[in-house]
């Protein structure tokens, strides 16, 4: 089984999770504001599972601690969407929804996986996944078919995160699963949401990539992580 | 020095007697964490299982399992973390479903959200987030009394 693949998943969880933490004590009210820190806490528990079971398996002794603290930019192998800067509220939801969607097809197709561990956290993190894509759906729904000002920033945010899609059906031969064969679930609730928010869809199907390869990752990346590896690297022995 | 093994039964009963972390009015037996015990040799293997992947009430609660059960004499113990079949909110008890409401929390219902509001049993309630204080909840509000109130989400 593929290393690469477990360490794909966690990386996505692990840098979702830390973008999503930026907002706590920043959300726009109250309740969005526990939204986000909960839904950041749920990646970061699914990230242990993901990256613990990527250290067991690679059996060079490391832990899911040393994979996410002490690798640079170029080792994470994360969807380059994931890494994406908050920017507002509607960018920081468009791209949740994006994600939920198709994280939550993804994980419902683990479930079936021939691996017994790679299908139990499939099944405990699908459980999670589905109030987020519940949620995001329902946010993506009420901001675009909200204010004139709430539409437009959602259609903004939609179109600058549309070349990022792409790389979520890109496939090779570490995934953990067909990636490709996501994509017409995918496209169901996409459409499907998009036209209750009266939002419009990009026609086009560029989409960058480097992000799950590690070939390359934007800039965003190594900032990001200069402030989530700060303290273990500062002091390696540093313990919780 | 040792005497007899405690019995399964009575490390059922200790277990009883520890309260859940955050919501300390239901046991860990009552939230149906607690998948199995048994004796592997002289090492009492208690295998538990996460309720919400991230939820930090998880060291917690290991680190109260092994301060019960030490307080009891047992000596040698495992806790095996077990997450499939994953946890689920039908394995609450019945008796942990009746106290959740009591103390204020509308306990999860299959349909997918509170059937009464927990305060004044009112059946007029309304959503107000997926999420709440803790990764188990959601945020609920009672249209009759106006109160706000916790619905532990049905997972």
């Amino acid at each position: 089984m593929s290393v690469q693949g477990l360490i794909r998943l966690g990386d996505n969880t692990l840098i979702l999770g830390q973008r999503l933490s930026e907002w706590c004590g920043h959300g726009p009210a109250l309740e969005e504001d526990i939204a986000l820190a909960n839904t950041a806490l749920d990646l970061i528990g699914q990230t242990q599972l993901w990256l613990g079971l990527a250290a067991e398996r690679s059996g060079n002794g490391q832990t899911a601690d040393t994979l996410a603290y002490h690798r640079d930019a170029w080792d994470f192998r994360n969807l380059l969407l994931v890494e994406q800067p908050n920017k507002d509220f509607a960018v920081t939801m468009m791209r949740q929804f994006l994600f939920d969607t198709w994280h939550y097809e993804m994980l419902n197709a683990l479930t079936d996986h021939i691996d017994p561990e790679i299908s139990a956290i499939a099944q405990k993190s699908v459980k999670e996944v589905t109030y987020h894509r519940e949620r995001s759906t329902d946010t993506v729904i009420a901001l675009g078919d909200g204010t004139d000002e709430s539409h437009t920033r959602m259609q903004t945010a939609l179109d600058r995160l549309w070349p990022y899609v792409g790389e979520m059906f890109s496939a090779d031969e570490d995934d953990l699963m067909d990636m490709a064969a996501l994509r017409p679930k995918f496209d169901v609730h996409l459409s499907e949401t998009l036209q209750e928010s009266t939002l419009t869809q990009p026609e086009s199907d560029f989409f960058h990539q480097g992000g799950k390869t590690g070939a390359r990752h934007s800039e965003h990346l190594g900032h990001m992580l200069a402030t989530m590896q700060v303290l273990p690297r500062s002091y390696p022995d540093a313990k919780w | 020095m040792v005497e007899t093994a405690a019995s399964i039964d009575d490390v059922w009963s200790w277990l009883e007697e520890i309260p859940d972390p955050e919501i300390p009015v239901i046991s860990l037996v009552d939230l149906g964490i607690i998948r199995g015990i048994r004796w592997h040799e002289d090492t009492l293997e208690i295998t538990v299982t996460p309720t919400y992947s991230g939820c930090p009430a998880t060291t917690v609660i290991n680190f109260e399992i092994e301060a019960a059960l030490r307080a009891k004499g047992i000596e040698h113990l495992s806790l095996v973390r077990q997450i499939a079949p994953p946890w689920t909110t039908d394995w609450l008890s019945d008796k942990g479903r009746a106290k959740l409401e009591s103390y204020g929390i509308a306990p999860p219902q299959v349909a997918g959200g509170p059937t009464r509001c927990p305060h004044c049993h009112a059946t007029a309630v309304e959503k107000i987030s997926q999420f709440g204080s803790t990764p188990c909840k959601a945020q609920w509000r009672c249209t009759d009394c106006l109160e706000p109130f916790d619905y532990f989400k049905c997972i």
